[in-house]
């Protein structure tokens, strides 16, 4: 039962701030986005959060167990899809296990189980350059929840892919996320994305980034077929329109 | 089967050329431009090359064991080097300079020094060799190592990873086409090594055998070693290549 709270988390770089104040929440089973337009620190508060980074002030708490500073503890998949060039996608998706401590044949074992899952089927002795864009972002996304099946940062996740490969995975990624139930949090600066994928999105602007807005999409799941086509989605997207250009 | 064809055929111009030059060289020869003794032609060369080749053979065990041994040594040093240089920033500024300066002492000046501190046997061509194979490791897995993708350090990172297991899993791999490239380089410095210190005394091998077909002035055998050391030098860089290919099977795959 994750639960990941950030607590005024505020960091300077070379005297300037850049986030500032930023409070926010995330409940398990939940897909959270930050929206902002690019600069506004969005890749700065995951680095924190992952604890690659430490923040001036501010704290981490996960499961009531205070993180901050700390790495290991919560899954990053970073912009670029970053599957080491001179792995297979079994060896890639296994790597976190290893880094773990695991052995690499328990690790291998232990991936197997959900490359079917995740589309990968028959791509296991597959090197990443033979994988199309699509597939690599799956890949990615498996070798992240197998580092932790609790939370996941993504950073924008999708952005390097075509508008129809897109389209596609972002379908595939509900349902994926109906059966894995990871509780995640993902930057865009794709409205459409946030709001078709989203339970909140929180709206990171201004410089220093502050969280300026907390929208909940109403919206049940699973997600009807052509819910980017609805009333409801365009007055969700006309309100954070609205609310970005403040 | 498709890519050998490819690669003959790439390699058509290159054979020509070859051929033109050999036949222009036998013209030459054979016109008395340049007289007999001086310049042996192609076909007397090769006549050496099969008479003499179950000696050439003999010596160049010699030349290529003293170039392995050394190039064994080499490639360790030049690892740990390299290894503790990336690691360490004040082992990278102690080091770097004493290293570079090793490389601008010509290998011709300190060999007749080892020889006299080590002796006519195998130990100063060895030493010699470490010198100017460890170099080229040291430097390229340095490169290399530093080119690993700073993201997926940064990845390692999130994940918890100690330094160690950023080494061996980001580190060591990026920097393998950087260290092949610089293996290669080392290999024919090895045997160009070996044979430069063999020159200045020793019992055998190729650099020992050349001196003596040279004061013998048997121009046609002196080409005959020439041809013999360049082909050493080629057949080492060509399993180089195939070691390379089996250690890195996802450049094949594209």
């Amino acid at each position: 039962m994750a639960e990941l709270v950030t607590k005024n988390i505020t960091k300077q770089f070379d005297g300037q701030t850049v986030i500032k104040d930023i409070s926010i929440c995330l409940h398990n089973n939940e897909i959270v986005s930050l929206l902002g337009v690019s600069g506004a620190g969005k890749t700065t508060l995951f680095n924190i959060i992952s604890g690659l980074l430490a923040p001036e002030q501010g704290q981490i708490i996960l499961n009531g167990e205070d993180i901050t500073g700390k790495a290991g503890k919560i899954s990053y998949m970073m912009q670029k899809d970053l599957l080491l060039p001179y792995r297979t996608i079994e060896d890639n998706v296994s790597l976190p296990l290893i880094v773990k401590g695991e052995k690499k044949k328990k690790a291998l074992e232990m991936v197997r189980p959900y490359f079917k899952e995740f589309g990968l089927e028959g791509m296991e002795k597959k090197y990443p350059s033979q994988l199309s864009g699509g597939m690599r972002q799956r890949a990615a996304l498996l070798r992240t929840y197998m580092f932790s099946n609790e939370i996941a940062l993504l950073d924008e996740p999708f952005s390097a892919l075509d508008t129809i490969t897109k389209s596609s995975i972002h379908q595939w990624y509900l349902a994926v996320m109906e059966e894995i139930k990871l509780s995640t949090i993902f930057i865009t600066h794709d409205i459409d994305e946030a709001i078709l994928l989203s339970d909140r999105i929180y709206l990171l602007t201004g410089k220093p980034g502050r969280i300026t807005e907390e929208i909940v999409i109403q919206e049940p799941k699973p997600r009807r077929k052509d819910f980017n086509l609805t009333n409801e989605f365009l007055s969700y997207k006309k309100m954070i329109i609205e609310k970005l250009e403040g | 089967m498709k890519s050998t064809k490819t690669n003959l055929t790439a390699q058509i111009p290159s054979i020509l050329t070859i051929c033109m030059i050999l036949l222009i060289w036998q013209a030459v020869a054979v016109l008395q431009i340049v007289p007999d003794f001086m310049l042996p032609s192609p076909v007397s060369v090769g006549k050496a090359l099969v008479n003499d080749f179950p000696l050439l053979m003999q010596h160049a065990r010699y030349t290529v064991l003293e170039a392995m041994l050394g190039l064994t040594v080499g490639i360790l040093i030049g690892f740990l080097c390299a290894v503790f240089m990336d690691h360490f920033d004040i082992v990278y500024k102690a080091l770097y300079p004493i290293i570079i300066i090793t490389q601008t002492i010509p290998t011709v000046a300190i060999a007749p020094l080892l020889i006299l501190w080590l002796g006519y046997e195998m130990a100063p061509k060895v030493v010699l060799i470490v010198i100017v194979t460890f170099f080229p490791i040291s430097i390229g897995l340095l490169e290399g190592f530093r080119s690993a993708d700073t993201d997926m350090i940064r990845l390692m990172q999130s994940m918890g990873a100690t330094r160690i297991q950023i080494f061996r899993h980001i580190k060591l791999p990026s920097a393998m086409g950087q260290f092949f490239s610089s293996l290669r380089i080392s290999v024919s410095y090895s045997i160009v090594g070996a044979v430069i210190s063999e020159w200045l005394g020793g019992y055998y091998g190729l650099g020992v055998y050349m001196t003596r077909v040279k004061s013998a002035y048997a121009f046609d055998r002196m080409f005959a070693v020439i041809i013999a050391i360049s082909a050493l030098s080629l057949v080492l860089m060509w399993l180089v290549d195939l070691v390379q290919k089996v250690c890195m099977p996802w450049e094949n795959v594209k």
